[in-house]
Protein backbone atom coordinates (compact mmCIF):
# COMPACT_ATOMS: atom_id res chain seq x y z
CA UNK A 1 0.00 0.00 0.00
CA UNK A 2 0.85 3.71 -1.04
CA UNK A 3 1.81 6.13 2.09
CA UNK A 4 -0.74 8.33 2.93
CA UNK A 5 -0.08 11.77 1.31
CA UNK A 6 -0.78 13.29 4.44
CA UNK A 7 2.36 12.10 6.28
CA UNK A 8 4.39 13.95 3.08
CA UNK A 9 7.79 12.34 1.81
CA UNK A 10 10.12 10.57 4.05
CA UNK A 11 13.39 11.74 4.23
CA UNK A 12 16.03 10.77 7.31
CA UNK A 13 16.93 13.64 9.45
CA UNK A 14 20.37 13.90 9.07
CA UNK A 15 20.00 13.97 5.21
CA UNK A 16 17.51 16.55 5.55
CA UNK A 17 20.13 18.72 7.20
CA UNK A 18 22.93 17.68 5.04
CA UNK A 19 20.79 18.82 2.09
CA UNK A 20 19.52 21.99 4.40
CA UNK A 21 23.53 23.29 4.92
CA UNK A 22 24.06 22.48 1.51
CA UNK A 23 21.71 24.61 0.02
CA UNK A 24 22.21 27.33 1.81
CA UNK A 25 25.99 27.61 1.49
CA UNK A 26 25.45 26.76 -2.20
CA UNK A 27 28.31 23.63 -1.91
CA UNK A 28 28.13 21.54 -4.94
CA UNK A 29 30.20 19.12 -3.21
CA UNK A 30 29.14 14.96 -3.43
CA UNK A 31 26.75 14.26 0.13
CA UNK A 32 27.54 11.52 1.49
CA UNK A 33 24.63 9.18 2.97
CA UNK A 34 23.71 5.92 3.85
CA UNK A 35 20.31 7.18 3.94
CA UNK A 36 18.83 4.93 0.86
CA UNK A 37 15.47 4.81 2.33
CA UNK A 38 14.88 8.54 1.47
CA UNK A 39 12.71 9.94 -0.84
CA UNK A 40 14.05 12.45 -3.16
CA UNK A 41 12.32 15.67 -2.69
CA UNK A 42 12.68 18.63 -5.21
CA UNK A 43 15.13 20.44 -3.01
CA UNK A 44 17.55 17.88 -3.71
CA UNK A 45 18.06 18.11 -7.40
CA UNK A 46 21.06 19.16 -8.82
CA UNK A 47 22.95 17.65 -6.01
CA UNK A 48 25.49 14.72 -6.26
CA UNK A 49 24.96 11.84 -3.58
CA UNK A 50 27.59 9.69 -2.91
CA UNK A 51 24.75 6.35 -1.92
CA UNK A 52 26.10 3.55 -0.09
CA UNK A 53 25.18 0.28 -1.46
CA UNK A 54 26.55 -1.80 1.21
CA UNK A 55 29.85 -1.71 0.27
CA UNK A 56 30.62 1.06 -1.78
CA UNK A 57 29.46 4.75 -2.27
CA UNK A 58 27.87 5.43 -5.69
CA UNK A 59 27.50 8.95 -6.94
CA UNK A 60 24.31 9.64 -7.72
CA UNK A 61 23.47 13.18 -9.59
CA UNK A 62 19.77 13.64 -8.77
CA UNK A 63 17.55 14.84 -11.98
CA UNK A 64 14.35 16.46 -11.95
CA UNK A 65 12.16 13.53 -12.96
CA UNK A 66 14.15 11.61 -9.98
CA UNK A 67 11.81 13.46 -7.86
CA UNK A 68 9.67 11.02 -6.03
CA UNK A 69 12.37 7.84 -6.07
CA UNK A 70 14.05 6.96 -3.16
CA UNK A 71 17.52 7.06 -3.13
CA UNK A 72 18.72 3.62 -3.01
CA UNK A 73 16.84 2.61 -6.28
CA UNK A 74 19.69 4.79 -7.99
CA UNK A 75 22.84 2.56 -5.82
CA UNK A 76 22.63 -0.80 -6.63
CA UNK A 77 23.63 -3.36 -3.74
CA UNK A 78 23.55 -6.91 -6.16
CA UNK A 79 26.05 -7.51 -8.66
CA UNK A 80 25.13 -10.50 -11.33
CA UNK A 81 28.06 -12.39 -12.88
CA UNK A 82 27.06 -14.49 -15.36
CA UNK A 83 26.40 -18.14 -15.38
CA UNK A 84 28.31 -20.67 -17.33
CA UNK A 85 31.53 -19.58 -17.83
CA UNK A 86 33.76 -21.58 -15.59
CA UNK A 87 35.67 -22.70 -18.61
CA UNK A 88 38.55 -20.50 -17.38
CA UNK A 89 41.67 -21.37 -15.46
CA UNK B 1 -18.72 -3.72 -38.60
CA UNK B 2 -18.30 -0.71 -36.77
CA UNK B 3 -15.48 1.56 -36.38
CA UNK B 4 -14.80 3.48 -32.85
CA UNK B 5 -11.87 5.52 -31.81
CA UNK B 6 -10.74 5.29 -35.69
CA UNK B 7 -8.78 1.83 -35.91
CA UNK B 8 -11.24 -0.66 -33.72
CA UNK B 9 -13.40 -2.44 -35.40
CA UNK B 10 -15.42 -5.09 -32.88
CA UNK B 11 -17.45 -7.89 -34.42
CA UNK B 12 -20.70 -8.91 -33.68
CA UNK B 13 -20.85 -9.26 -29.58
CA UNK B 14 -23.07 -7.39 -27.43
CA UNK B 15 -21.24 -4.18 -27.20
CA UNK B 16 -20.19 -4.41 -23.42
CA UNK B 17 -17.98 -6.71 -24.78
CA UNK B 18 -17.14 -5.30 -28.13
CA UNK B 19 -15.91 -2.52 -26.41
CA UNK B 20 -13.01 -4.22 -24.77
CA UNK B 21 -11.12 -5.60 -28.07
CA UNK B 22 -10.24 -1.22 -27.46
CA UNK B 23 -6.89 -1.48 -25.88
CA UNK B 24 -7.29 0.50 -22.82
CA UNK B 25 -10.74 -0.59 -22.34
CA UNK B 26 -11.33 -3.94 -20.35
CA UNK B 27 -14.19 -4.79 -18.40
CA UNK B 28 -14.85 -2.19 -15.90
CA UNK B 29 -14.55 0.38 -18.43
CA UNK B 30 -16.86 -1.36 -20.96
CA UNK B 31 -19.63 -1.88 -18.80
CA UNK B 32 -19.26 2.22 -17.53
CA UNK B 33 -18.91 3.55 -20.66
CA UNK B 34 -22.53 1.72 -21.95
CA UNK B 35 -24.26 2.68 -19.07
CA UNK B 36 -23.09 5.99 -19.51
CA UNK B 37 -24.06 6.43 -23.02
CA UNK B 38 -27.34 5.04 -22.04
CA UNK B 39 -27.25 2.15 -24.35
CA UNK B 40 -29.27 -1.09 -24.13
CA UNK B 41 -26.68 -3.31 -23.33
CA UNK B 42 -28.21 -6.14 -25.05
CA UNK B 43 -27.15 -4.74 -28.88
CA UNK B 44 -25.03 -6.19 -30.69
CA UNK B 45 -22.10 -3.51 -31.90
CA UNK B 46 -23.19 -3.95 -35.38
CA UNK B 47 -26.17 -3.18 -34.71
CA UNK B 48 -25.51 0.48 -33.26
CA UNK B 49 -26.63 3.17 -34.49
CA UNK B 50 -24.34 6.62 -35.94
CA UNK B 51 -25.62 8.26 -32.34
CA UNK B 52 -25.16 5.77 -30.55
CA UNK B 53 -21.21 4.99 -31.75
CA UNK B 54 -20.57 9.10 -31.33
CA UNK B 55 -22.03 8.77 -27.91
CA UNK B 56 -19.66 6.29 -27.17
CA UNK B 57 -16.50 7.87 -28.43
CA UNK B 58 -17.73 11.31 -26.42
CA UNK B 59 -18.31 8.86 -23.19
CA UNK B 60 -14.74 7.68 -23.63
CA UNK B 61 -12.77 10.60 -24.42
CA UNK B 62 -14.67 12.65 -21.67
CA UNK B 63 -14.03 10.37 -19.05
CA UNK B 64 -10.32 11.43 -20.18
CA UNK B 65 -10.01 7.44 -21.06
CA UNK B 66 -6.41 7.07 -22.68
CA UNK B 67 -6.80 3.67 -25.18
CA UNK B 68 -5.26 2.87 -28.40
CA UNK B 69 -2.35 4.66 -29.45
CA UNK B 70 -2.22 7.63 -26.76
CA UNK B 71 -2.15 4.84 -24.05
CA UNK B 72 0.76 2.96 -25.92
CA UNK B 73 2.42 5.53 -26.06
CA UNK B 74 2.14 6.69 -22.36
CA UNK B 75 3.13 3.23 -21.42
CA UNK B 76 6.39 3.43 -23.83
CA UNK B 77 7.17 6.92 -22.48
CA UNK B 78 7.22 5.74 -18.67
CA UNK B 79 9.04 2.75 -19.37
CA UNK B 80 11.97 5.30 -21.01
CA UNK B 81 11.99 7.65 -17.94
CA UNK B 82 12.52 4.56 -15.87
CA UNK B 83 15.29 3.43 -17.95
CA UNK B 84 16.95 7.12 -18.31
CA UNK B 85 17.17 7.79 -15.12
CA UNK B 86 19.28 4.64 -14.54
CA UNK B 87 16.67 3.13 -11.31
CA UNK B 88 16.37 -0.28 -10.07
CA UNK B 89 12.87 -0.43 -11.95
CA UNK B 90 14.65 0.75 -15.03
CA UNK B 91 17.43 -1.81 -14.85
CA UNK B 92 14.91 -4.89 -14.32
CA UNK B 93 13.00 -3.52 -17.26
CA UNK B 94 16.35 -3.25 -19.64
CA UNK B 95 17.31 -6.73 -18.46
CA UNK B 96 13.86 -7.79 -18.86
CA UNK B 97 13.32 -9.34 -16.05
CA UNK B 98 10.28 -8.96 -13.12
CA UNK B 99 10.55 -5.44 -11.80
CA UNK B 100 8.56 -5.97 -8.66
CA UNK B 101 10.62 -7.91 -6.36
CA UNK B 102 9.33 -11.82 -7.64
CA UNK B 103 11.57 -14.41 -6.60
CA UNK B 104 13.83 -15.06 -10.36
CA UNK B 105 15.11 -18.77 -9.23
CA UNK B 106 12.12 -20.40 -10.32
CA UNK B 107 9.44 -18.75 -12.29
CA UNK B 108 8.93 -15.25 -13.53
CA UNK B 109 8.69 -17.32 -17.07
CA UNK B 110 6.35 -14.18 -18.03
CA UNK B 111 9.33 -11.78 -18.39
CA UNK B 112 12.30 -14.21 -18.46
CA UNK B 113 10.63 -16.11 -21.87
CA UNK B 114 11.18 -19.17 -22.70
CA UNK B 115 13.88 -21.32 -20.99
CA UNK B 116 17.48 -21.02 -22.37
CA UNK B 117 19.60 -23.79 -20.44
CA UNK B 118 23.16 -22.33 -19.75
CA UNK B 119 25.19 -24.88 -17.55
CA UNK B 120 28.94 -25.17 -17.17
CA UNK B 121 31.04 -27.31 -19.57
CA UNK B 122 32.63 -30.18 -17.81
CA UNK B 123 36.15 -30.32 -17.51
CA UNK B 124 37.73 -33.39 -19.43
Amino acid sequence: MARSIKKGFFVDVSLQEKVDTANQSGARRPIKTWSRRSTITPDFVGHTFDVHNGKSFISVYVTENMVGHKLGEFSPSRTFRSHGSHTKK
Amino acid sequence: MPRLLGVDIPGNKKIEYALRYIYGIGPTRAKLVVEEAGVDPETRAHQLTEEHLNKLTTVITERKFGVEGDLRREIAASLKRLQAINCYRGLRHRRGLPVRGQRTSTNSRTRKGARRTVGVIAKK
